[in-house]
C-alpha cells in the first residue's frame, strides 16, 4: 500500500506543453480519476508516472521516495493500456503470468497466483485461449488480471473503457469499481468521459491544456467548480453562464426551473423564451434565451419528464428561475468567487 | 390476420453494353494472368518434364524417349553433388547473414537519430543498383592482387602481408565470396521486411512489456520476434526460393569455379544446358529445384494463412 504524488510536473515535446505544473497526490487506496479532454495532457500524466515517459521537470514520489530515476518496474505500479496491450502470441494464463516470469517468480508461485487472480476476475475458464479470441470485455479483464498478479502498489488505467460498447462499459464501470473496493489498491485513472469520472471516483482531478483546473470529490467538483472552464465540462448539458458587471453568473440547467415550481425561497426570476425542446424519455431539455441578458451559449433548462408543460411553447417567454443557493459566481479571470 | 405482400420482383434488364456484363467482363479480366501463367510458368514446366526423359541437345533436336537415364547420369555426377551442397550452403548462408544483419540495421534504423531519412535510403541501395554493376564492384574488392578486403584485413592485424587471400580462386573462400555477396543482396529486403514488422507491433504492447518489467533482451526475444515471426517466415521462405533459382551473382562473380567449387544449381543447369547445348541433361538439372521449391511455397502458403487469423 502506498501513496503516490506529482509534484510540480511539466513535460515539453518541443514547443508543446503537454503537462503544466502539475502537482497531485493519490492517497493509500483512493481511486483518482484525471478528467479532461483529449489531448489535454491526462495520459501524458499517467505515462510520467509509470516511468514510461521522463518529466521536463518535476518529481514522482512513490511513498514518499522520489522515483524519477527508476525504470518503471521497479516503482511497484501496474498498468492496464487503452487497448489492453495483451500479448498476442501468448495464451491468457501466459498473459497473466508473464509479469510474474519476468521477476523470477517460483513456478508453483506462479501458478498459485495466475489461478487466484483468474479467479477473480472469472476468467478462468478462458485460461487457454489466445487475445483476439476474447471479447473487448474478456480482454479488459485479462489486462486487469495481469496488472493484480504482481500486487501492485498502485494501478494506472489508461481509458481502459474506451474500447466497449456502451452497453457494455456502464457494467464493465461498476465491476471495475467494485473490483478495485475489494483489493484497496491506489488507483489512478485517466478518461475524458464525466459519466466514468464522476460515477468511479473518490476524487477527480479536472486537467486542461497541461494544467491542473481543479481536484476534489465529484460533488465538489460538479456543485462548485472552481472555474468556467470546470463548469461547462461537466454536466450534460454543462452549467448555464451569463454576464454580470465584469464577471459571469452560472447556475445548472436543472436549477433552472419554471418559476411556480420554486415557491417562497429566495429565488432569482429570468423571463425565458423556450426556442426548441427535446424529450429524452426521463427529462427534457429546453434551448432558448433569456430576456435581457446575454449568455456565453444557448441557456437550457432541464426539467423532469413528469414535471407537466403547462402550456409552455417554443417561441413564448415564460416565468423561470433559479434559487440563489444554486447560483454560482465567476470573476474576469473565469475562476469562482466563494460567497 | 395480417398478410404479407411481396412486391414482385422486377426482371433485371439486360445489360446496354457487352462490357457490362459480369460472364464477360470477369474472364476478360483474368485472362491475362492465366495466360501469363499457362504460357511463362506452365508451358516451360511440362517442356522441362518431357526434356528429362528425352535425348534432347542443341546439335540433336530429337525427341527420343531415354527414361531415367539422364536422372542416374546427373545423380552420378560428382560435380552435381557438390552443386547441390554448394546450393544449400549458398541459400542458407546468404539466408541467415542477410537476415540477421537486416534485424539489426532495422532495429538501428527504428531509433531516432539526425540523417535517419538518408541511412534509410542508403541502406536499399544494394538492391536498387543493379546486379551486374555490383558484382563488377565486389570483384574488384575480391581482386586477387587489389583486394582492399586483404588490405583491410593486413591493416588492422588479421592477416600476414605475405598471406595473399585468393578470394575467387580458392574454392571454400569463393563459395564464402559468392555467399556474402548475395547475402548482401538481401540485405536491403530484411531490413525492410523488420522495420515493417516492427512498425507494427502495437505500441501498448511494447509498453505493457516495460512496464511488466521485461528488458531489453526479453522484449526482443520474447515479445517482438513471436509477434512479427509470420511476416519474418514470409521473408524467409521468399529469400530461399529467390536464392535457390538465382545464377546471376555465381554466374557474375565466378562462373562456378574455380574447378566448379562455387557452382549452384541454376548456373549448373545453365552452364550445361544452354552453354554446352545438353538441353535434356540441363532440364534435369532444373527439375532437382522442384521438390525444394514445392516444399517452401507450402510452407509460405500455410504461414500466409497463420497470419491471416
Amino acid at each position: 500500500m502506498a501513496s503516490v504524488a506529482a509534484s510540480n510536473i511539466t513535460k515539453r515535446f518541443g514547443p508543446v506543453t503537454a503537462v503544466d505544473g502539475i502537482s497531485l497526490t493519490v492517497r493509500d487506496g483512493e481511486f483518482l480519476v484525471l478528467l479532461g479532454p483529449s489531448g489535454c495532457g491526462k495520459t501524458t500524466l499517467l505515462r510520467i508516472i509509470a516511468g514510461l515517459e521522463m518529466p521536463t521537470s518535476g518529481q514522482i514520489l512513490i511513498d514518499g521516495e522520489v522515483v524519477n530515476d527508476a525504470p518503471p518496474r521497479a516503482r511497484g505500479i501496474a498498468m492496464v493500456f487503452q487497448s489492453y496491450g495483451l500479448y498476442p502470441h501468448l495464451t491468457v494464463r501466459n498473459n497473466i503470468a508473464f509479469p510474474l516470469k519476468t521477476q523470477g517468480v517460483a513456478s508453483a508461485e506462479i501458478k498459485r497466483k495466475v489461478a487466484w487472480a483468474a479467479r477473480l476476475l472469472d476468467i478462468d475458464h478462458l485460461s487457454e485461449r489466445r487475445p483476439r479470441q476474447l471479447s473487448g470485455g474478456e480482454r479488459q479483464r485479462v489486462a486487469l488480471a495481469r496488472a493484480l498478479v504482481r500486487e501492485p502498489t498502485v494501478f494506472l488505467l489508461d481509458e481502459p473503457l474506451s474500447n466497449l460498447d456502451a452497453k457494455l462499459r456502464a457494467s464493465a464501470r461498476s465491476e471495475l469499481k467494485q473490483f478495485q473496493q475489494t483489493v484497496r489498491t491506489a488507483t489512478i485513472y485517466v478518461t475524458h468521459d464525466q459519466v466514468e469520472a464522476m460515477g468511479m471516483g473518490d476524487r477527480i482531478a479536472v486537467i486542461d491544456r497541461g494544467k491542473l483546473r481543479q481536484v476534489g470529490t465529484p460533488t465538489e467538483i460538479y456543485e462548485h467548480p472552481a472555474d468556467e472552464f470546470v463548469a461547462s465540462f461537466l454536466g450534460t448539458p454543462p452549467m448555464n453562464l451569463i454576464e454580470r458587471d465584469g464577471g459571469s453568473l452560472g447556475f445548472r440547467p436543472e436549477a433552472f426551473l419554471p418559476r411556480e415550481l420554486l415557491n417562497g425561497s429566495a429565488v432569482m426570476e429570468m423571463p425565458f423564451r423556450v426556442d426548441r425542446m427535446e424529450y429524452l424519455g426521463s427529462e427534457r431539455i429546453l434551448y432558448g434565451t433569456l430576456q435581457g441578458r446575454a449568455a456565453k451559449r444557448e441557456v437550457t433548462a432541464k426539467l423532469p419528464a413528469h414535471v407537466p408543460l403547462n402550456g409552455m411553447s417554443c417561441g413564448a417567454w415564460h416565468e423561470f428561475a433559479v434559487r440563489e443557493s444554486e447560483l454560482r459566481l465567476f470573476d474576469q479571470q473565469g475562476c469562482q468567487v466563494r460567497s | 390476420m395480417a398478410t404479407i405482400t411481396t412486391d414482385v420482383i422486377p426482371r433485371r434488364r439486360k445489360p446496354r453494353y457487352l462490357l457490362d456484363r459480369v460472364d464477360v467482363i470477369g474472364p476478360l479480366f483474368i485472362a491475362p494472368a492465366i495466360i501469363y501463367v499457362l504460357v511463362l510458368v506452365a508451358l516451360p514446366f511440362f517442356l522441362a518434364l518431357y526434356y528429362s526423359v528425352s535425348a534432347f541437345t542443341i546439335f540433336d533436336p530429337s525427341y527420343r524417349f531415354v527414361g531415367f537415364s539422364n536422372f542416374l547420369d546427373v545423380m552420378k555426377s560428382e560435380i552435381f553433388r557438390r552443386t547441390l551442397i554448394n546450393t544449400f550452403v549458398f541459400t542458407i548462408g546468404a539466408q541467415v547473414i542477410g537476415l540477421l544483419l537486416g534485424k539489426f540495421a532495422a532495429m538501428l534504423l527504428m531509433k531516432e537519430f539526425p540523417g535517419r531519412g538518408l541511412a534509410r535510403a542508403l541502406v536499399v541501395l544494394p538492391w536498387a543498383v543493379p546486379v551486374s554493376l555490383a558484382t563488377l564492384a565486389w570483384q574488384w574488392m575480391f581482386d586477387s592482387l587489389y583486394s582492399v578486403i586483404n588490405w583491410t584485413l593486413v591493416a588492422v592485424g588479421l592477416l600476414n602481408p605475405e598471406t595473399h587471400l585468393q578470394w575467387l580462386g580458392q574454392q571454400d573462400l569463393a563459395m564464402l565470396a559468392v555467399t556474402v555477396v548475395h547475402a548482401w543482396r538481401l540485405f536491403p529486403f530484411g531490413v525492410v521486411i523488420f522495420i515493417a514488422g516492427f512498425t507494427s507491433v502495437p505500441k501498448d504492447v511494447l509498453d505493457a512489456a516495460t512496464v511488466d518489467g521485461a528488458g531489453f533482451w526479453r522484449r526482443n526475444y520474447q515479445i517482438i520476434l513471436p509477434i512479427i515471426a509470420p511476416i519474418v517466415m514470409i521473408a524467409l521462405i521468399f529469400g530461399t526460393v529467390f536464392t535457390f533459382t538465382d545464377l546471376s551473382v555465381v554466374y557474375l562473380l565466378t562462373k562456378g569455379g574455380p574447378m566448379n567449387g562455387t557452382q549452384v544449381l541454376g548456373s549448373l543447369a545453365f552452364q550445361v544446358g544452354i552453354m554446352s547445348g545438353d538441353v535434356a541433361h540441363g532440364a534435369v538439372i532444373c527439375l532437382f529445384l522442384f521438390p525444394f521449391l514445392l516444399i517452401a511455397v507450402v510452407a509460405l502458403l500455410r504461414a500466409l494463412r497463420r497470419r491471416e487469423i
